[in-house]
């Protein structure tokens, strides 16, 4: 029972980064309907960037704030400076793009830092407190459960309470009926991808403590992870991809508990095949009234 | 009367598919021009490329004597011209509310365009009862009275609507059709309307135009349109 409870506490916190990860792709989904195949290698881009801030003057935080800053530039810059100009008549060509962009950021970051893993500080004790004999949870996994909670419910509020984010909702929606609104669509694509970027890369900051350490492909399986979140959930769905991560979470902390770490990959594939079989769109995919 | 839209020599098209072929159209200020022809004629190009949805390949259009074909689309609604496009355009995943203040959004006068929003409840009901529901969850007459409403949030000078009756059980589009009446006759909204319902749009329209095969073949009054059996056989078909 012991262990149960901890695997279970382990998996709502490892389910919580997924969750987080799995909303970046959700919003990159919603406003270009594409899927990010590169979320986790600009993950990692400003994972080291963070890191290295974190190193050079001794503050997380400051390491934090580079990488909020850094998500928000490089997923802008990912936009404007790429995405944008690819045909998006054939969905392939944002695949094919997306991977490209992994090969080069992971060969960048290889030529810069090197490949060998780095220690990934992180501001809090990653040991479990005890209640009542039981191991449940670390402050970190606290800290992360915080993080994820805070940027779920600001980008709720983002969405459903703010002028920008009905802009960006009608744009993801409509984009022709919103420019005939007003609305810049290009711009809200743009802050669309800051904005997962951002996300994303608070993720990787998150969880690359909790695994081995900064690494160019240090964010592969936790991509994997988080993309078979995000199909769980939908990927039209944000309260999906939050459900999804820890539905994931959960899983991957069980099976790596009881059956062994090894066969985390398979039960990653087991999840993603059998949401694919039974509900292809994902747990909270809409239902929609049909015109005709 | 002045002209609020001049539409000069308008060329346009898919590709290399041309659609709209030296079309010359004035619309005067605060009348309803009706423009008619059957599928294909190029009606819906038409109002496509006035908003720059469809690029111009030649000619010009003039907007209370400003060229749009050098204004941005999303600038547009600003100027004061609104478009409800073909299918009636409302954002089916945003609830009633949401569509309507996105209709306002861009103004700096928030206090004007939530007044409009409140005239455009008062003026459609059935909204006011459903301003939480998503739009995919309205019937027909909802959408198109949704999409109408959120136009008339900008407050625009001029109004495009294309085919507003489609779809829409008579009753229904009669009820749409006095409603622009109304509003021309009350607000001095210019309107160009897209339609297929020859007899509803005449009704109410100062002017007629028709289209055929992206060209305009005829213009002439809605009354002169009606009543003479000969242009209504020729052009019209009934």
């Amino acid at each position: 029972m012991e262990r149960f409870v901890f695997l279970t506490f382990d998996g709502l916190s490892r389910g919580a980064v997924y969750a987080a990860f799995a909303l970046a792709l959700v919003l990159i989904w919603r406003a270009a309907r594409v899927v990010n195949f590169a979320q986790g290698a600009m993950a990692v881009v400003t994972a080291y960037a963070a890191y290295t801030v974190s190193d050079a003057v001794g503050s997380y935080v400051v390491g934090f704030a580079v990488a909020l800053v850094g998500g928000l530039l490089l997923g802008a810059l990912v936009e404007r400076g790429l995405m944008r100009f690819v045909g998006h008549a054939n969905p392939l060509n944002d695949v094919i793009v997306a991977l490209g962009l992994v090969l080069f950021l992971t060969a960048v970051v290889g030529m810069i830092f090197g490949g060998e893993f780095r220690a990934a500080n992180q501001p809090f004790d990653t040991s479990a407190i005890e209640v009542g004999g039981i191991p449940l949870m670390s402050r970190y996994d606290l800290f992360i459960w915080g993080t994820v909670a805070t940027i779920v419910v600001l980008l709720a509020l983002l969405f459903t309470r703010t002028a920008i984010g009905l802009r960006m909702r009608a744009a993801a929606f409509s984009p022709e009926v919103s420019r005939l609104l007003g609305v810049n669509v290009g711009r809200m694509l743009t802050l669309g991808w800051a904005l997962a970027a951002v996300v994303g890369a608070v993720a990787g900051v998150l969880i690359l403590p909790t695994e081995l350490g900064l690494h160019p492909h240090a964010m592969d399986i936790v991509f994997a992870s988080a993309f078979a979140a995000a199909i769980v959930g939908g990927l039209d769905s944000p309260v999906g991809a939050v459900v999804g991560g820890i539905i994931v979470g959960l899983i991957l902390s069980y099976v790596s508990g009881y059956l062994g770490a090894a066969l985390t990959p398979v039960a990653v594939l087991a999840v993603l095949l059998a949401v694919l079989l039974l509900r292809p769109g994902g747990i909270f995919s809409g239902v929609r009234a049909r015109t005709v | 009367m002045t002209d609020v839209l001049v539409v000069d020599n308008l060329s346009s098209g898919y590709g290399a598919v041309p659609v709209l072929r030296d079309v010359r159209l004035s619309v005067p200020a605060g009348t309803i021009t009706a423009v008619l022809g059957a599928n294909g004629a190029g009606k819906t190009t038409l109002l496509r490329t006035i908003t720059g949805l469809v690029k111009p390949t030649g000619g010009r259009i003039l907007f209370s004597g400003d060229d749009l074909r050098a204004v941005k689309v999303e600038q547009l609604v600003r100027r004061g011209i609104a478009h409800v496009p073909e299918g009636r355009g409302v954002v089916a995943e945003l609830t009633v509310d949401e569509n309507l203040r996105l209709g306002g959004l861009w103004r700096k006068d928030k206090a004007d365009a939530k007044k409009a929003t409140a005239a455009v409840y008062e003026l459609f009901d059935p909204l006011a009862r459903r301003r939480n529901h998503l739009g995919h969850q309205l019937s027909g007459g909802e959408r198109q009275m949704l999409a109408l409403g959120r136009a008339l949030v900008a407050r625009p000078t001029l109004l495009l609507l294309d085919e507003p009756s489609l779809g829409l059980a008579p009753k229904v589009t009669a009820q749409i059709m006095a409603l622009l009446k109304h509003l021309r006759d009350t607000t001095g909204l210019t309107v160009l309307l897209v339609e297929q319902n020859v007899r509803g749009a005449l009704s109410i329209a100062d002017r007629g135009v028709v289209m055929s095969l992206g060209r305009i073949v005829m213009s002439a009054d809605a009354d002169q349109l009606l009543a003479d059996d000969g242009l209504r056989h020729a052009y019209l078909g009934f």
